[in-house]
């Protein structure tokens, strides 16, 4: 049905994007959040958790109190939940998707019987084909002579009916857990010379290095623990600017946090974290290719690792007239250049907060003082009218447009004033090479 | 001699693997004119404090912005710890201090040890009349109001290691983005500035 042709049925509905992606990572999240259930907890199709509560309901006062407490979490969160709990898989599925409640024990068929024969996860073809012969609930399937059943739809319906009633095993098979990025070295004696915990985080480092490999990440943030004799721990965090995984290459990086520690009566275990990883899938390396700077990305993380990441920074091109506002600084690790760089007009190569002058009208002064240094003005360019933006409040632009003046002094300087026609005033704001 | 001399060639761009210094009023369009010399990255290291910003916009004409990398540093220590890091690893081609206060011998020297091991080429901007002895090479640049001209600089090596002192006018060409040295025939009998 087309949506126009829907809403001919429906005035008022309403239509997003599917976004099916999107939903996938809900359900993991889902799944997650269902384990303060019980530990087995696996996906059922593209909408549904199926979870293995076998032993863990007494937890939560039984069954019944449990699903209501799944129920009202559930909705507490926005979400319309259907559910179903019974001794086998095929069954609970039938309830949750076609029915509603709890079987109870050795009434499994008491409770699924009523239900219609799709409720046992037939496809399409066999459950209309039953609907036809006019089997429509799952009691008149069962009471049908198994032979005739098996020769008219095949193994497929009878399998799908003894897991729902419990005489074939289905087994709930779980998401496995997230990979943990953390390796170990526990040593017999303390050691508390550096050249030795650089060895022990070189080793573990290679180990952590192996299992990122595996699943193609790469750390972002590392942080080794140190653990000393008297059992305090000391830490040494270590921030990259890009993911990787090259020991080689992430080592060094440890040296002068591993400098700084006190090793006091020696220590005794080290433990390596990467406590940020981000994919870092295996490339094809080509001859075509740019050659990837590595240099400068270990001197970012070099850099990074004294002064702070986000303080080694790149300019990036912003679309506003506004001098101010005409780029962006942004971290260098995790941004890439892009956009290209377009200058309409002459732009002075530094500046400054607007930093006020002596003058009156509307045309730059004959002589002016600034930084206690006084100019004579020999050719003066402009003016250049830049209205602020109104639908940004800047406080710097409360006086209004700017008429902005190219002036060239005799002394050599060559500035970059402007006059506020609106709240009479004139401002040097840069300086011109 | 004297005509390798008032070559400006011989001087700039800056001889690599050695830290130099620049001051004067135009000593950051001289840093972008050699940054925009080679191919490699920039970086550029000042201290977060300081209120005036280098515009993208402005030097786009001198150096690619996007090969400029910026670093903040809390203090003049960290400027310089960050500016013997990136000299040493040789990753940038060219390491821009900025520098507020007067740094000393030791200081000088370190980044000059750091220069040579990773061949990369260090300028100090600096106030007037500071500066270590530990320079290759000392300029003061300051530009000139010309009628005709609004690029033109004037470029004075004030201290030289290896050569002796000689200034040049030079002005900037838009379109083929290169330092251009005005003849001062016209202005001087003698040519070369040894006297300078």
């Amino acid at each position: 049905m087309g949506f126009s042709d829907a809403r001919a049925f429906c005035r008022d509905l309403q239509s997003h994007p599917a976004d099916p992606v999107g939903d996938q990572k809900f359900l993991h999240t889902l799944a997650r959040w269902a384990k303060r259930y019980c530990p087995w907890v696996g996906l059922d199709g593209a909408d549904g958790l199926v979870m293995d509560v076998t032993g863990s309901t007494h937890l939560f006062g039984g069954e019944p109190s449990l699903l209501h407490d799944i129920h009202l979490r559930l909705k507490r969160a926005g979400l319309s939940v259907r559910s179903g709990i019974a001794d086998t898989r095929g069954a609970a599925w039938a309830l949750a998707h076609y029915g509603e409640g709890i079987a109870a024990q050795d009434q499994l068929l008491d409770a699924i019987g009523p239900l219609p024969v799709a409720a046992l996860r037939l496809d399409e073809k066999s459950s209309v084909g039953l609907q036809r012969l006019g089997v429509r609930t799952i009691a008149e399937l069962v009471a049908l002579p198994r032979a005739t059943v098996a020769r008219r739809f095949g193994a497929e319906v009878l399998l799908r009916l003894d897991q729902a009633t419990g005489e074939q095993a289905e087994e709930v098979s779980p998401l496995p857990d997230p990979p943990r990025y953390q390796v170990r070295l526990t040593l017999p004696d303390p050691i508390g010379l550096e050249a030795d915990v650089m060895a022990g985080t070189g080793r573990l480092l290679e180990k952590l290095c192996d299992k990122l490999k595996v699943q193609e990440m790469g750390a972002r943030v590392l942080s080794l623990i140190l653990r000393r004799v008297d059992k305090e721990n000391q830490e040494v965090e270590v921030r990259l600017a890009r993911p990787l995984r090259d020991p080689l290459r992430i080592l060094p990086l440890f040296e002068r946090g591993v400098g700084a520690i006190d090793a006091g009566f020696g220590i005794d275990q080290l433990r390596l974290v990467a406590t940020s990883v981000e994919p870092l899938p295996v490339q094809q390396l080509t001859h075509s290719q740019a050659r990837n700077d590595n240099k400068l990305d270990d001197l970012i993380s070099r850099i990074g690792n004294r002064i702070g990441l986000e303080n080694v920074q790149r300019f990036l091109p912003a679309d506003s007239h506004i001098p101010e506002r005409s780029h962006v600084i942004a971290p260098a690790a995790f941004s890439e250049p892009s956009g290209s760089w377009v200058a309409l007009r002459e732009r002075p190569i530094q500046l400054f907060p607007p930093e006020p002058i002596v003058g009156t009208g509307p045309v730059p002064p004959r002589h002016l003082r600034w930084r206690r240094m006084s100019f004579r003005v020999e050719r003066a360019t402009g003016p250049e009218r830049i209205a602020p933006e109104w639908w940004l409040s800047d406080e710097n632009w409360r006086s209004g447009v700017r008429d902005y003046w190219k002036v060239e002094t005799k002394q050599g300087r060559r500035l970059w004033l402007f006059y506020t026609p609106q709240n009479p005033g004139w401002f040097v704001q840069g300086q011109f090479p | 001699m004297c005509a390798m001399d008032s070559d400006l060639s011989t001087y700039f761009p800056l001889q690599s693997k050695r830290v130099h210094e620049a001051c004067g009023p135009s000593a950051f369009s001289f840093a972008f004119a050699l940054a925009g010399q080679q191919q490699a990255s920039v970086l550029w290291i000042r201290e977060a404090w300081l209120s005036d910003q280098i515009n993208p916009v402005g030097f786009g004409q001198y150096v690619d912005p996007h090969r400029l990398l910026l670093a903040k540093g809390k203090d003049q220590t960290e400027v310089l710890a960050t500016a013997e890091e990136s000299l040493r690893s040789g990753a940038v081609g060219v390491t821009v201090i900025e520098l507020t206060k007067p740094i000393g011998l030791t200081a000088g020297r370190r980044l000059q040890l750091a220069a040579e091991t990773g061949k990369s080429t260090g300028l100090c901007i600096l106030p007037d009349g500071m500066g270590s002895n530990a320079a290759q090479t000392r300029w003061r640049c300051e530009p000139i109001f010309d009628a005709a001209d609004s690029t033109l600089q004037r470029w004075e090596i004030i201290k030289n290691k290896s050569g002796t002192l000689t200034a040049w006018t030079v002005r900037w060409n838009a379109e083929t983005r290169r330092i251009i040295v005005v003849s001062e025939a016209g202005e001087r009998p003698v040519p070369q500035g040894a006297s300078r």
